[in-house]
């Protein structure tokens, strides 16, 4: 009896064997090879770059020092600051669309079966499809354009996919300032709730660390230059037709998530608010939306780990070449193997992976950790 | 586009196609003859007599360290500016012989109320016009000089180029990169702009497609201040290393770069022959014309196609654009295009 | 009384927000090339034309076999080992499980560019370059971590009583799995062939990179169609309906197993 139940965990490990063999080969693997190949030279030297037997050199950090303070990268960081402002704005729509229909669905009015489908229908379909269709929607001169004709007005104007117009533009120089600052506000955050919870010493700690970053800032700080020149950054315009595109497909699913959310809270609790005399309003904001707080979380997360890496869309909506709407992952993609900068393309690749794992890797530990508490 | 990756990865991983299409010059030169991939082709030339049926101007450009390193099969021209003959005799102009001429135009067409007299669309097309635009103001033998290395994208004529570009830009409608290059021309057919500059795969549109008669529905000259400079892009085949059907391949470029199979080829997709003892009656109006042209006049290769700039040079030339459109600044520019032509390894 | 007149007109300008994309496919795909004009995008075509659903059959049937065959196969044996895998992990103990189970959900997040040439050299070093199987492998690899997740989610409801009964009962591993599990299996085995089916069918970056004209599935056609030169957008739409097709029948008849799927995505479950 003992035997074969020893026996039996041998076979259930061995059952694993291959599937955990595949992804340490497929994921880790892979990952390390990308990681060495973007602290080389692969690339530099045109007559190497593609030969059959390259002789690649290490070179150290030297291509992610390119990327961050290079002349001619410029559109490299144009691309960080776009994926930052695309992957806010996408997380926000799609949020708010989504909690929006289903507190409407969750009203349970008739048909609500069907309203549910046409809602979340878009994300059946491959961002190539979305794609394409949004792409016709969004031509210059027709498509959404055209719709104010529809009713006698005068057609619209706006390039959604070609703007050049800039929002909320910052110098690159200044982003160790903002960082800077970013990060102290954190830390003034932790300090504050250590000190309300009662961890005298973590408060003290944050506190202490966010005065240095903030003194940096106003001191040092404000004279780091990354560049020997002033660079312009922002929020393209041109990326509002993406993010419509973005949102029709995928706020049906921060509306499955919260409708399930909706309708996992007990009416007793609803009840017993409105007994206690609470109007509509307070009983959202002090009980369902704290409630459906974790779901907001997760959707945050798995949305933005999709933005960052967002790249059949775009491809699909308006080709690697439409810098204003580009990328990192369309950029790795024109960088690799259409200039044949193979290491620059690992390292965004890398740059992009760190991002990614940056979102992923608390929020894994943290849902498998409050499992095993379960 | 995504063709040109796939054979990156097929050569990455050591599996070459038996032969591939690429642009002719160094689009092929620069990463695969670079790399010792491919095979030289000099000794086909000779059997074939082909050393005596294509232009020398073109044999050059096919030609590094020695060798002949692919087939042309096709001759595009990119320095062609287009226009509607009824639309320009409404409006009283005729087509500009020199960039100052153009903008002198440009500023007549505004004052009749026409609001972008140059129909330009997507990025590439600014790119192509760009071409035609540095051409024009440096002649060819400057804009040869820029591709080995003898002047430099900094210096002060090359600068003199992004100041050209700029009010040429000027003259382009402001929706250009929303439009295909199909739609670009249709501008143009229509009457809503007065020209546009594009390859001579225009013309195989407007006959083709459009269903206009070359000369009549639609009119061509030299991008202005090119007359006598044919600015060429062709499609090519080479020879990679290490196939497997050698002989077959090598029996498949024969076709290619025969008489025959070049005519036979051509008149359809609207191109004209590399070689220059076609049988021009197979070929409409335009191409005979361009025929005409790539006999007498001089040769020079393409950028955006992919001629005379490697492709580590062509792809991060968007990037050049980006920060020109971005400041309107002619200096920082060109010192990008330098920047990005070092790293290229042009002129090395 | 105005909550419900609120409710019903913002539901149903979503509802049409939703469907105007869907129209203007429709309608432009009926259209004949030369009635395809920006400035009437929006009116119904004057003369129906069907022609460019039969052009784009036939272009890409050799294309929807090729998806076909990907899909069936990837979406299969990626299901099968993932309620195996989960079998393994709700049911039994071995060391470093709860190690190896993270570092593998990680392997569903990471940005595939990221190792698209390590891939493709290694889909080619095993002669697998340019065939449907090279793909079918690799889904099946990236598609494990979430058939895992969500198997194991499932199988964490079946009380351990039931296993442990019948290993009392001189059951080993593989027989507990044949006579208790995969008959409970069936819902959760719906759900995952239903999300690895939509996945793969949509997929495009591995797609592009690992096959060659002869053996690439949809969305690679799609997008050489899209984006071609020479554009008449009535193909394309016609394309875009024929690709979407299979993945919308399965989501309009089984959307509720696709749902679940869509909510096991986020990690939980």
């Amino acid at each position: 009896m003992k035997w074969t139940k020893n026996a039996d965990n041998w076979v259930a490990a061995l059952v694993m064997l291959p599937s955990v063999i595949l992804i340490a080969i497929f994921v880790y693997y892979f990952i390390a090879k990308t990681g060495y190949t973007s602290l080389t030279d692969w690339g530099k030297d045109p007559s190497q770059a593609l030969s059959a037997h390259p002789k690649i050199k290490f070179i150290g950090f030297e291509n992610y020092k390119d990327l961050f303070t290079g002349l001619i990268n410029g559109r490299f960081r144009q691309d960080l600051v776009s994926t930052f402002f695309f992957t806010l704005f996408f997380i926000a729509g799609c949020l708010s669309v989504g909690l929006g229909l289903a507190m409407f669905l969750d009203r349970s009015p008739k048909g609500e079966g069907l309203f549910r489908t046409i809602f979340l229908f878009p994300m059946s379909l491959s961002f190539i499809v979305t794609g394409t269709i949004w792409r016709w929607m969004l031509q210059p001169q027709g498509g959404v354009n055209q719709l104010p004709s529809l009713v006698g007005l005068p057609p619209g104007k706006f390039g959604w996919l070609t703007s050049r117009e800039q929002v909320f533009q910052f110098d690159w120089n200044s982003l160790p300032l903002f960082t800077a600052l970013v990060v102290a506000m954190v830390l003034l955050w932790v300090a504050f709730s250590a000190f309300r919870n009662g961890f005298r010493r973590r408060a003290l700690t944050a506190l202490a660390s966010a005065g240095l970053l903030i003194a940096w800032a106003f001191t040092l700080g404000s004279s780091v230059q990354l560049l020997p020149f002033e660079e312009k950054h922002g929020f393209n315009l041109a990326f509002i037709g993406i993010l419509i595109a973005a949102i029709w497909q995928m706020s049906g699913y921060t509306m499955a998530l919260y409708l399930a959310g909706l309708r996992g809270i007990p009416e007793e609790l609803r009840e017993a608010a409105r007994a206690d005399g609470a109007s509509e309003f307070q009983l959202y904001q002090r009980i369902i939306f704290p409630l459906l707080a974790p779901i907001t979380l997760s959707a945050m997360i798995i949305l933005g780990h999709i933005s960052l890496k967002i790249f059949d869309l775009i491809f699909a909506m308006a080709g690697a070449d439409n810098a204003p709407t580009d990328v990192p992952a369309l950029l790795l993609y024109v960088t690799a193997f259409r200039s044949n900068q193979l290491a620059t393309g690992a390292a965004i690749g890398t740059i992009l992976l760190i991002l990614v794992a940056f979102i992923i890797v608390p929020y894994l530990r943290s849902q498998l950790r409050s499992e095993v508490r379960r | 586009m995504n063709a040109r990756a796939v054979l990156k990865t097929r050569m990455l991983g050591g599996d070459p196609p038996d032969s591939f299409q690429v642009h002719a010059g160094q689009e092929l030169i620069g990463t695969w003859v670079v790399a010792d991939r491919m095979e030289d082709l000099t000794g086909l030339y000779k059997s074939e007599g082909w050393l005596t049926k294509f232009p020398k101007g073109l044999i050059d450009l096919l030609s590094y360290k020695g060798g002949i390193w692919s087939v042309p099969v096709n001759i595009h021209r990119s320095n062609v500016l287009w226009y509607n003959p009824a639309k320009l005799r409404e409006w009283g102009v005729t087509p500009p012989k020199t960039w100052d001429e153009f903008l002198a135009t440009c500023a007549t067409l505004k004052g009749k109320g026409i609001e972008a007299p140059l129909a330009l669309g997507e990025n590439w097309t600014q790119n192509h016009l760009w071409e035609s635009v540095a051409l024009g103001v440096l002649g060819a033998d400057d804009w040869s000089a820029l591709w080995t290395g003898k002047l430099k994208f900094n210096d002060p004529k090359a600068v003199k180029v992004w100041d050209t570009f700029g009010k040429v830009l000027d003259c382009a409608n402001k929706d250009a990169a929303g439009l295909s290059w199909q739609q670009a021309t249709d501008r143009v057919v229509q009457g809503q702009s007065a020209f546009n500059i594009m390859g001579d795969w225009a013309a195989g549109y407007m006959t083709t497609t459009l269903k206009l008669k070359p000369g009549e529905g639609f009119g061509w000259a030299p991008s202005p201040g090119t007359a006598g400079t044919f600015m060429m892009l062709s499609d090519s085949f080479g020879l990679p290393k290490g196939i497997k059907n050698r002989t077959e391949a090598l029996n498949w470029l024969k076709v290619l770069g025969s008489r025959e199979g070049q005519d036979a080829f051509n008149p359809l997709k609207g191109s004209i022959a590399a070689r220059t003892d076609s049988d021009l009656s197979k070929y409409n109006a335009y191409l005979q014309s361009a025929a005409k042209d790539w006999k007498s006049n001089k040769i020079v290769g393409s950028l955006v196609h992919g001629a005379v700039a490697p492709e580590s040079f062509g792809g991060q030339f968007g990037t050049v654009m980006e920060i020109y459109l971005n400041g309107k600044n002619s200096k920082a520019a060109a010192n990008a295009a330098q920047a990005i032509a070092n790293q290229a390894g042009i002129g090395r | 009384m105005i909550g419900r007149t609120i409710t019903y007109s913002v539901l149903l300008i979503a509802t049409l927000l939703f469907l105007l994309p869907i129209y203007l496919v429709v309608v432009t795909a009926l259209k004949e090339p030369a009635a395809i004009m920006l400035s009437t995008t929006w009116q119904l075509p004057k003369v129906w034309n069907w022609d460019s659903f039969v052009q784009a059959w036939t272009a890409f049937l050799p294309k929807l076999k090729n998806s076909f065959v990907l899909t069936f196969f990837a979406t299969l044996i990626s299901a099968l080992l993932g309620s195996l895998n989960g079998y393994v992990l709700s049911k039994w103990k071995f060391p470093g499980a709860n190690i190896i189970f993270p570092l593998m959900l990680f392997g569903m997040f990471i940005p595939y560019q990221a190792v698209l040439i390590p891939l493709f050299q290694f889909v080619k070093s095993i002669g697998l370059y340019g065939t449907v199987w090279g793909l079918v492998l690799v889904h099946v690899v990236y598609g494990l971590p979430i058939t895992t997740l969500i198997f194991r989610n499932y199988y964490a409801e079946i009380p351990d009583e039931l296993v442990e009964a019948s290993r009392i009962d001189g059951a080993g591993f593989f027989n507990i799995y044949r006579k208790v599990i995969f008959p409970l299996s069936i819902p959760g085995f719906v759900v995952v062939i239903i999300w690895q089916f939509t996945q793969i069918w949509n997929e495009f970056l591995f797609a592009v990179t690992l096959t060659n004209p002869k053996s690439q599935p949809i969305t690679v056609a799609l997008a050489q169609l899209a984006g071609g030169e020479a554009v008449k957008w009535n193909l394309p739409m016609a394309g875009a309906l024929l690709a979407a097709l299979p993945t919308l029948l399965v989501y309009i008849f089984l959307g509720r197993y696709f749902i679940r799927g869509l909510l096991a995505g986020s990690v939980k479950g």
